[in-house]
């Protein structure tokens, strides 16, 4: 192992980033809840779709949703210097430079709709070109520093690529891909919210309207108990569609009334220490949360499959 | 043993090193991507151009 004498010069003013640097603009973090939802998407149409065929699809869909990544944080390097959350990322940490990161959002915003154009039709290219944009220029360009409503209708955006992976095997938009659509767009609002609660004082500081900090602690405890009793009453939808079975409904039912529990918790809960403890426990549930209703959704089909249900 | 300590100069060159290491990858990993999609696709008539 070598030692790197930073005495005398700067890397980063001299091309010196390293792999991981570009890697992190990308959101690998980001990445994984949408390959992961845009899997299921795909694995719960109807109709098949060749393995290979399907592989690449989700590798397009995950470098489509890195490429918007990249340019979020080349537009908001700004706000992300300010916020403690998010000043160690690379352009705001001096190791990429901004325009490193547009054109590396770029490369991949372009390559990944083209390909999966070609390797499955252009709906599902359609929809990914759409919700790069709707990323990187709706959400994050406009409605980010413009309205506390920005992450509800910016949560769009996170929404989509179960859709796109249902569109890649289908190349239609149906009713069930839509529910997949709106259990994350529901979902988004309590889970940014919760973050929020507990890191106000950081998107203060930057100028971001997030809901707590203009319309107040009481208003989004109230936002989030709403979000969170429409969310998980949308998620019993799959069973009526005929989409998935019993199994399922267990599991929707029990982890659905934990999430409503923790939001009515959140929404109790005056002290402010006592509070943000409690944000940060919703925040992280409802991460777990959405893992566990996707996946049960895959697992009742599979098990309808196979005949154990 | 002693740890070597790197200049910034040679730091700099092995980060450049790297960086073009993953950009061949990649660029690899594309051909490989067009290659395998195009047989999936087209079929293997596009080698032997037996259904063509």
């Amino acid at each position: 192992m070598a030692f790197v004498d930073h005495s005398n010069a700067d890397l980063t003013a001299t091309g010196g980033a390293r792999v991981e640097d570009y890697f992190a603009l990308l959101k690998p973090r980001v990445m994984s809840l949408v390959v992961f939802t845009a899997i299921i998407g795909l694995l719960l149409a109807p109709g098949g779709i060749n393995p290979v065929v399907g592989i690449v699809a989700i590798l397009c869909i995950a470098i489509g949703a890195g490429g918007s990544g990249a340019l979020n944080m080349w537009y908001d390097a700004d706000i992300d210097r300010i916020m403690s959350r998010t000043a160690n990322r690379p352009i705001p940490a001096g190791r990429v430079s901004r325009e490193e990161a547009l054109t590396l959002g770029l490369i991949c915003s372009g390559f990944s709709v083209m390909i999966l154009g070609l390797a499955t039709n252009w709906v599902a290219a359609g929809l990914l070109a759409f919700t790069i944009f709707f990323y990187a220029v709706i959400y994050t360009m406009w409605l980010k520093r413009s309205t506390p409503q920005n992450i509800v209708i910016g949560g769009a955006a996170g929404a989509f690529p179960p859709m796109i992976g249902w569109a890649a095997v289908t190349g239609d938009i149906t009713l069930p891909s839509v529910v997949l659509f709106l259990i994350i767009f529901l979902w988004t609002p309590p889970h940014f919210w919760a973050l929020a609660l507990y890191k106000q004082g950081d998107y203060g500081a930057a100028g971001i309207p997030m809901l707590p900090n203009v319309a107040g602690e009481q208003a989004t405890k109230v936002q989030i108990l709403a979000y969170s009793i429409i969310l998980v009453a949308t998620t019993f939808v799959p069973p009526f569609i005929g989409m998935t079975g019993g199994l399922y409904t267990a599991v929707a039912a029990l982890t659905g009334a934990s999430f409503v529990f923790l939001s009515a918790r959140l929404y109790a809960t005056a002290e402010a220490g006592a509070m943000k403890k409690v944000a940060r426990s919703l925040f992280t549930y409802s991460l777990s949360y959405l893992f566990i209703i996707f996946l049960a959704l895959i697992t009742d089909r599979v098990a309808q499959l196979i005949g154990w249900l | 043993m002693a740890t070597p300590v790197l200049s910034p100069e040679e730091e700099l060159q092995r980060r450049r090193r790297r960086n073009s290491i993953a950009l061949g990858l990649v660029l690899a990993a594309l051909v490989v991507i067009f290659y395998v999609l195009t047989i999936v696709k087209v079929g293997p008539g596009v080698i032997t151009q037996r259904d063509l």
